[in-house]
């Protein structure tokens, strides 16, 4: 199971066991990550859980959607390089161990 | 009351407090962790009438339905994370009254739980069909339960026909849904347009187009007047006396909000259970949050049945048990998936809002609607661009030039810094 480690919005760190196949945002909520809310539970319809990832693994987690792509121009807190709503992302091993931070509203 | 200190509902429940919930859905689930994140420690009861632990709602009526979403990914929590919070989850129970005297709840099963603050997230029921309409005849579904789309999913395996009655969002997803499997799909809907209540004329015209496109035959402004079939339905005769055909029928006529078990104990029900802006019933010491709660807000009472809301409310109701002290500024939002159309909204539009059409460059657009001059909602047919901008400038109360949200030339950008 990989591991992952969120870092939160106040610069703590949670690291939790992920399940492969799950989404990122689906793990995040089971373990009551704060400032991942999802309130569209994955549809991407809401950016509430928009997390940012370190650029390196950005190609080895997929093509992003043109509607992700849209949502992340205006989710709340501004886009960065390695934004990715994380309900578009399934845990793999290429997530074992890499930092995923919660960014700032 | 919230501002008698000497008061003892409002007292911040500590260690030696017990607070209940009742309703296991969104609502429900939300308070109970946010109790927790707000510093209770107390005892942590959640009841649900359902079998299964709480589990997403709204993917039932999408990818659940079509069998994209595995039954176990629609748990909101892991099966662990409730002893890990020390919230104690009653499944399969009902709650069959609440004696506010002495502060406890009685369940059907006999049992009897002591509260020191309750909190009822009952939420809503799906409206079935009059039994005059219905004659008991099988094959008949409505949709709002894991247990409902379980019972429904095998009865689209036949791959028939499908009459939904009510073209409302529930209606609607199940029409693309079936569709999606190749069925014949009719919609019966007695106003003269789908999403009638729920949406604006041009985003309801918007997505009638989509679903004739798609083959859905839609019967307007007509009422089933009743069902036809022997033991299963076959088919329905409407009002005009047109028959249709039909091997299984899913009523989307509307959610009604629980309100049996409040009424019972004495509150005043209109439109759901009566709460004030910090959530709080008429008892002190229970408070409402969800689709069951109708807010007295300053703007008029609000009851919504929406996931932002289940999550925003119980957010407040569990703030506001620790001591928060803070009214609900509800920030509306609903989204809904049919076809290949994501349709977002922000904001509630009434009918006489002045609607401002804005075509991006691709095949999405959006409606802004204003009242007496201010923007007042956004809805984004494939266009979340511009609809999480018109969410962010409602939020602010900031409100574009209708003139330069009509303009495809000036950018998104330029709106977004709109006062």
């Amino acid at each position: 199971m990989p591991k992952i480690r969120f870092l939160l919005t106040d610069g703590a760190e949670l690291a939790v066991e992920a399940q492969s196949g799950r989404t990122l945002m689906e793990t995040a909520l089971e373990n009551s990550v704060p400032g991942i809310i999802a309130e569209c539970n994955g549809s991407a319809a809401c950016a509430t859980c928009h997390v940012v990832l370190p650029e390196n693994i950005m190609s080895a987690l997929g093509p992003i959607s043109e509607h992700e792509n849209d949502m992340l121009d205006f989710a709340e807190a501004p886009r960065e390089p390695g934004s990715r709503l994380s309900c578009q992302i399934k845990v793999s091993d290429a997530l074992d161990n890499v930092s995923v931070r919660i960014p700032a509203a | 009351m919230l501002h008698d200190v000497d008061h003892p509902a409002t007292a911040i429940p500590g260690n030696e407090s017990s607070i209940v919930i009742v309703g296991a859905g969104q609502a429900g689930l939300s308070t109970a962790e946010k109790l927790r994140a707000n510093g209770f420690v107390g005892s942590l009861t959640l009841i649900g009438d359902e079998a299964d632990a709480p589990y997403q709602r709204p993917p039932l009526s999408k990818a659940y339905l079509l069998g994209e979403l595995e039954r176990d990914r629609l748990k909101l929590k892991a099966e662990d994370w409730y002893a890990k919070n020390r919230i104690a989850l009653r499944l399969g129970t009902r709650v069959a009254s609440i004696d506010r005297g002495r502060r406890r709840v009685c369940l059907a099963d006999g049992g009897m739980l002591a509260y020191d603050r309750l909190v009822l997230a009952t939420g809503a029921t799906a409206r079935k069909l009059p039994q005059a309409i219905s004659r008991g005849l099988a094959g008949i579904f409505t949709i709002r339960t894991l247990a409902d789309i379980d019972a429904l999913r095998p009865a689209l395996e036949t791959r028939g026909k499908l009459l939904v009655i009510g073209g409302g969002y529930i209606g609607l997803e199940i029409a693309a849904v079936a569709r999606g499997l190749g069925m014949t799909v009719d919609v019966v809907e007695a106003t003269d347009r789908p999403l009638a209540r729920v949406a604006s004329a041009e985003t309801a015209r918007a997505v009638e187009d989509l679903h004739r496109s798609r083959g859905v035959t839609f019967h307007l402004g007509r009422a089933v007047s009743e069902l036809l079939g022997a033991d299963r339905v076959t088919g329905a005769r409407l009002g005009d006396g047109t028959i249709i055909a039909a091997d299984v029928v899913v009523a989307g006529i509307g959610g009604m909000p629980q309100t049996t078990l409040a009424a019972e104990a004495g509150f005043a029900i209109d439109n759901g259970i009566a709460a004030d802006a910090y959530g709080r019933t008429g008892d002190p010491f229970i408070w409402a949050a969800g689709d069951c709660a109708n807010f007295s807000l300053p703007g008029g009472a609000l009851r919504m049945e929406s996931v932002g809301n289940a999550i925003d409310s119980a957010d407040l109701v569990a703030r506001n048990i620790m001591g928060a002290r803070q009214p609900y500024k509800p920030k509306p939002w609903f989204w809904s998936d049919q076809f290949d159309l994501k349709l977002q909204i922000a904001g509630l539009s009434r009918p006489g809002d002045t609607v401002v059409v804005r075509q991006g460059a691709g095949p999405g657009r959006s409606h802004w609607y204003y009242r007496q001059g201010q923007f007042v909602a956004v809805d984004g047919l494939n266009a979340p661009r511009d609809y999480l901008v018109g969410k962010r400038l409602l939020a602010v109360s900031a409100s574009p030039d209708p003139a330069q949200v009509a303009d495809p030339v000036l950018t998104l950008e330029a709106l977004a810094s709109s006062k």
